[in-house]
């Protein structure tokens, strides 16, 4: 948490609120925004605790000096919560647990057998492609849950699932796969599983809904005098018509070509002109014809 | 190997609608706190009386981030609930900055 060691328990109280705010993954658009929180509360979890403290601070001679606290971060998407939280799950990481033992959860295993619930649901968040949400897919999914064992201690189990992604989801939107959740007690259902979609950064599109936002590259001639060009789509290559007199950053739609629904979503391109190296006698020779036959001036609405 | 069943789930759309004790259940809450985030306009039901009420999908992602928002940062309902208004109006602004830097 990026503290002395001789903080003091309100240093550390403060540094760790302050460190929740920055990284909790609602807030956070960092990356790593969820291992960094994780790890904040991991830390803050032995700190704010004098014994446990105590304990850390007898590694002592095996850590060098300045050194800080850094569990070993084994988070990322792909981890099942229960209910709670992002720090109620009640699974820490294994040196966590090597240093301060297990979670005893047994007193809370003891259920009598007339009682019937329906089992939790849980909730996962998991990244998949854009092209998916296209033509849809069928992709294997590894979650990590907590998991009581015969002993009443929570161990994390991983288990993979083969998941269908329907074609047309949106950012965001969940999937809910019935019966995937905590197995019920007595004679209540099996809880349901929700798996929140986000897709993976794409090279050419950017998402917003159904709708794609892309660059593409045109030659000068092709804005100037208009011309059809082949543009990109995740369902393959389209003609695209280039009206003339269009420019830098003008902006045309492709009808019907995002993302797949109710309605379907549309591709917005915004073209950016690219100028030809003038690395050939000839290309010099037309820039210099250009610059005496044209009176261009690219800066005249700057009074210059 | 042994061939793993394609488990095939259901989108929650705008379309899908869920009832107080669905909602309830999905994120292991009481259903007093799904009224409370409802008085706090967090949620809208739809439906006439208690009894009949129905939210639909999109609530589900807003009452799960409202639960984390409180347990994890020690929120309270109003706090969580601006918290919450911004965030997505943050997330609009990126989202339209991301296309404009593009």
């Amino acid at each position: 948490m990026g503290l002395k060691r001789d903080a003091s328990q309100d240093d550390i109280k403060r540094a760790h609120r302050k460190l929740a705010r920055k990284y909790h993954p609602d807030v956070s658009k960092e990356p790593d925004a969820e291992a960094k929180f994780k790890e904040a509360s991991e830390a803050y979890e032995v700190l704010k605790d004098p014994e446990k403290r105590a304990a850390y601070d007898r590694l002592g001679p095996n850590l060098k000096a300045g050194q800080e606290f850094h569990p070993p971060p084994n988070w990322d998407s792909g981890f099942e919560f229960r209910g709670g939280g992002f720090t109620g799950a009640g699974v820490f990481s294994d040196f966590f647990e090597e240093l301060f033992g297990r979670r005893d959860y047994g007193a809370h295993a003891t259920y009598s057998a007339q009682f019937n619930a329906p089992g939790q649901d849980h909730h996962a968040k998991v990244l998949v492609d854009l092209e998916d949400a296209f033509h849809g897919a069928t992709r294997s999914i590894n979650l990590q849950s907590p998991e009581l064992d015969k002993h009443g201690q929570m161990r994390v189990t991983h288990h993979t699932l083969k998941v269908k992604i329907p074609k047309g989801i949106k950012e965001g939107q969940q999937i809910r796969l019935k019966g995937q959740g905590s197995p019920g007690m007595g004679q209540g259902v099996k809880g349901d599983l929700y798996l929140e979609i986000h897709f993976n950064p794409h090279p050419i599109y950017r998402v917003e809904g159904r709708d794609l936002h892309m660059q593409l590259p045109v030659a000068p001639w092709e804005v100037a005098l208009g011309a059809t060009v082949k543009t990109p789509t995740p369902d393959g290559r389209v003609d695209l018509k280039i009206p003339a007199g269009a420019n830098s950053g003008s902006k045309l739609r492709l009808k019907g070509r995002g993302i797949p629904g109710k309605p379907t979503g549309d591709i917005y391109v915004t073209l950016s002109v690219v100028a030809p190296p003038a690395d050939s006698k000839q290309a010099k020779a037309l820039y210099k014809e250009m610059a005496s036959m044209l009176a261009f001036n690219p800066r005249a609405n700057m009074g210059v | 190997m042994s061939k793993q069943a394609v488990l095939t789930g259901i989108i929650v759309e705008e379309t899908t609608v869920f009832t107080l004790g669905e909602l309830s259940r999905a994120c292991g809450k009481p259903a007093e706190w799904i009224l409370a985030l409802v008085e706090e306009g967090v949620i809208e039901p739809v439906g006439g009386d208690q009894s009949h009420w129905q939210f639909r999908g999109h609530c589900l992602r807003r009452v799960r981030i409202v639960q984390r928002l409180e347990s994890d940062l020690g929120l309270n309902l109003a706090g969580a609930a601006l918290a919450l208004e911004l965030l997505e109006e943050v997330e609009a602004l990126r989202n339209r900055i991301a296309v404009l830097e593009q």
